[in-house]
């Protein structure tokens, strides 16, 4: 093969100014944004019936909100450290445990009537889930994970050995039965907006969900941390080439995951209003499709990917209660027809 | 002779052949040697779950293939003879019927699936196989008007395989011979074919090229083999043999139910046996079978008494609590794969290489 010098006249046509300008934005993927509105709007005619399709609607965005929670932190942890942590359920589970811990001590103030102490209350309930489960995802990462970095097979299986044995731990400190978990008095019924009724939970799921993607968005693309995670996905050698502490960085994205899985778990474990141990299992099925779905890494990806699947769940369980069990392969399935490796995915 | 039998692949260690031959003795005597249904169950138990066990090696320790959804495949044999004696007369004919459709539809699925993720990583892989086997149970516990849903379903076997049923009038060494006996040696010769079988699958140039790829995937490739077309084949082929030993068990239980055949606890079972008893080796399946269900059957009775003896003390009482007992089987599994991850047969195996 012969070397082809590049015609001189060729590089003269590249207009001058291209050097001195910013680099030209990389072209936006739009296609997999569409898809939620377009669904939720060809849905309107499918259900018939306004109010039932709003109800439908923020249902569906209220779930597909919490297993998105449940899910970043995974997906972020994969981009940037190629782990797949199997254990990732029993963070969630361990999550809306260390939740009970408030609520039921304090249940007495759930019942209250009042907006402002119940939510008191249930940020508490936040606040120590989210703390506990950061502290076990630290230590998870320390004794369990760093050993067997980049053998991804003794990753799967010792990320599965920590599930079982986090599961069972569980069953240990909070015993084997089931816990109800009340919700706070004044989140509990139904709003009517026009004709549809939400229930309020959901309302605060949503809006919690949409927080957390807010706040996950501007610290990954307005922060100084959030650049070096983006570039540590783009490529680890050269962060670590530059002098940072990719290391210190991991551990507390990991711990960071943690803590948004044992939210998603508060969340969920109010939202089905029982508990037990083995939750963590069952959330991990969507919470794998979710991000098969989105494309591993991604966090835009398993947003879209959640919203897609809850949506599809809810609507399905009405128009065809018996097509809603397999939903969520289907749905996979056609995903990864159209894009083999999820939606928004950088590696293969 | 023997050579022959095992395909060339001899223990290559003196306590791990005396393991083996004790095992392979206490199961092919086993009625005779002990008494009382339950034994009999272990036993049977144990032979099932070799089988189901070591075609999941092939996947784990031969290929370097990380799948979750045996256990599907493992009740799709269990529920092609249930469902088959169930719906018709129990004849032979529906027992055979049930694992033909049993086997092509294990075969269907492992091809899509394979063909749909073993292209990309295994990390892929196990995700996809784990949202597929899980939707498959609770398809399987939902079609109730099909399957039995939850409660499954009970059915009776062909005639000379039910406890009615007796070969010979006299007692033989303490155990009248009937029908549950035969069935016993029915699951016990079907057991040693399907593990001779995938002994010579394994030492067959086919399971050499599975090695080369769990080792080094491109140089597999870069030498001329088709990687992915072997790995669809040993997906396959590991779907197939646990359909059959899933098909086995159901004719022992006379029982199909989601939770005992597509429960994700089996799933994890088949995980900590192939770990503890030695991946990559076939006699790791065999030496682990045995030991873990012989502890699942009687060790939660000295956890009990333990349990009991601790009454006293808060936190070690409910740890101690035979349902428990997982706990300290993944926290043997977690240390396995640290300190000895070529499991029990390797330790074995390495300590006469050291001699």
């Amino acid at each position: 093969m012969t070397t082809n010098a590049p015609p001189a006249a060729a590089l003269k046509v590249l207009p001058p100014q291209a050097s001195a300008d910013a680099l030209p934005a990389a072209p936006r993927d739009l296609a997999p944004l569409l898809l939620v509105p377009a669904l939720i709007l060809l849905m309107l005619p499918l259900v018939g019936s306004f109010p039932t399709w709003v109800t439908l609607t923020i249902a569906g965005l209220a779930m597909g909100m919490m297993i998105f929670i449940m899910a970043s932190g995974l997906t972020l942890v994969f981009g940037l450290m190629d782990v797949l942590n199997f254990g990732h359920g029993a963070f969630v589970a361990v999550g809306a445990y260390a939740a009970t811990m408030v609520l039921i001590p304090m249940r007495g103030w759930l019942e209250v009537d009042s907006l402002l102490v119940n939510l008191g209350v249930l940020g508490l309930a936040i606040a120590l889930a989210m703390l506990s489960t950061a502290l076990l995802g630290w230590a998870f990462e320390r004794i369990i994970i760093a050993p067997v970095y980049g053998q991804h097979l003794k990753q799967i299986l010792i990320t599965m050995g920590g599930m079982i044995v986090a599961e069972q731990l569980i069953n240990v400190v909070w015993g084997a039965e089931q816990i109800a978990l009340p919700l706070p008095a004044s989140l509990r019924g139904a709003i009517l907006i026009g004709d549809a009724a939400v229930e309020k939970y959901r309302l605060v799921a949503v809006v919690i969900g949409l927080l957390v993607f807010a706040g996950m968005f501007l610290v990954l693309n307005r922060t100084k941390i959030g650049l070096l995670i983006r570039a540590g996905v783009e490529n680890r050698e050269m962060v670590e080439a530059m002098g940072y502490r990719i290391r210190r960085l991991f551990v507390a994205v990991f711990a960071a995951g943690s803590a948004l899985a044992g939210l998603g778990g508060v969340l969920w474990g109010l939202y089905k209003e029982t508990l037990s141990a083995a939750m963590g299992g069952d959330i991990m099925v969507m919470i794998f499709i979710v991000i098969i779905i989105g494309g591993l890494g991604s966090v835009g990806g398993c947003f879209i990917g959640a919203l897609l699947m809850a949506l599809v769940a809810n609507y399905a369980g009405f128009l065809a209660p018996k097509f809603a069990l397999v939903s969520n392969i289907v749905l996979m399935i056609a995903i990864l027809l159209w894009r083999p490796a999820g939606m928004y995915s950088k590696s293969r | 002779m023997l050579h022959h039998i095992l395909s060339g692949d001899l223990p290559k260690s003196r306590s791990l052949a005396l393991a083996l031959v004790l095992i392979v003795l206490g199961l092919a005597f086993a009625p005779f040697i002990t008494s009382g249904a339950r034994p009999l169950n272990t036993a049977a138990t144990i032979c099932v779950y070799i089988v189901l066990v070591a075609s999941y090696d092939l996947l784990l320790g031969y290929t370097g293939i990380v799948s979750f959804a045996h256990t599907m495949f493992f009740g799709i044999g269990a529920y092609g003879v249930g469902l088959g004696l169930a719906s018709a007369e129990p004849t032979w004919t529906a027992i055979f019927i049930g694992v033909v459709l049993a086997l092509i539809l294990a075969l269907a699925l492992a091809l899509v699936v394979g063909l749909f993720a073993l292209r990309v990583r295994s990390i892929f892989y196990a995700m996809i196989t784990l949202a597929v086997a899980s939707s498959f149970a609770v398809l399987a516990s939902q079609l109730s008007d099909f399957t039995g849903g939850e409660d499954g379903k009970t059915f009776s076997v062909p005639e000379l395989l039910s406890p009615g049923f007796q070969l010979l009038e006299n007692e033989v060494f303490g155990r009248s011979v009937d029908g549950k006996v035969i069935t016993y040696y029915i699951v016990f010769l079907g057991c040693v074919l399907l593990f001779l079988f995938l002994l010579r699958l394994v030492n067959s140039p086919f399971g050499r090229v599975l090695q080369a790829i769990r080792e080094n995937e491109f140089r597999a490739e870069a030498l001329g083999y088709r990687t992915v077309l072997y790995r669809i084949w040993a997906n396959c082929l590991a779907a197939l043999v646990a359909a059959l030993a899933g098909a086995l068990m159901a004719l022992w239980l006379r029982y199909v139910g989601p939770k005992t055949m597509l429960g994700f606890e089996v799933m994890t079972d088949i995980l900590l046996i192939v770990v503890i008893g030695g991946m990559g080796t076939m006699y790791g399946a065999v030496v682990g079978s045995t030991l873990f269900i012989i502890a699942q059957n009687y060790l939660k009775s000295l956890m009990a008494q333990g349990s009991t003896a601790l009454s006293g003390v808060p936190m070690l009482a409910e740890a101690l609590h035979p349902d428990r007992w997982m706990l300290w089987l993944g926290v043997l599994f977690v240390l396995s794969i640290y300190f000895f991850p070529t499991g029990i047969v390797g330790k074995l195996r390495m300590r006469q290489l050291k001699t």
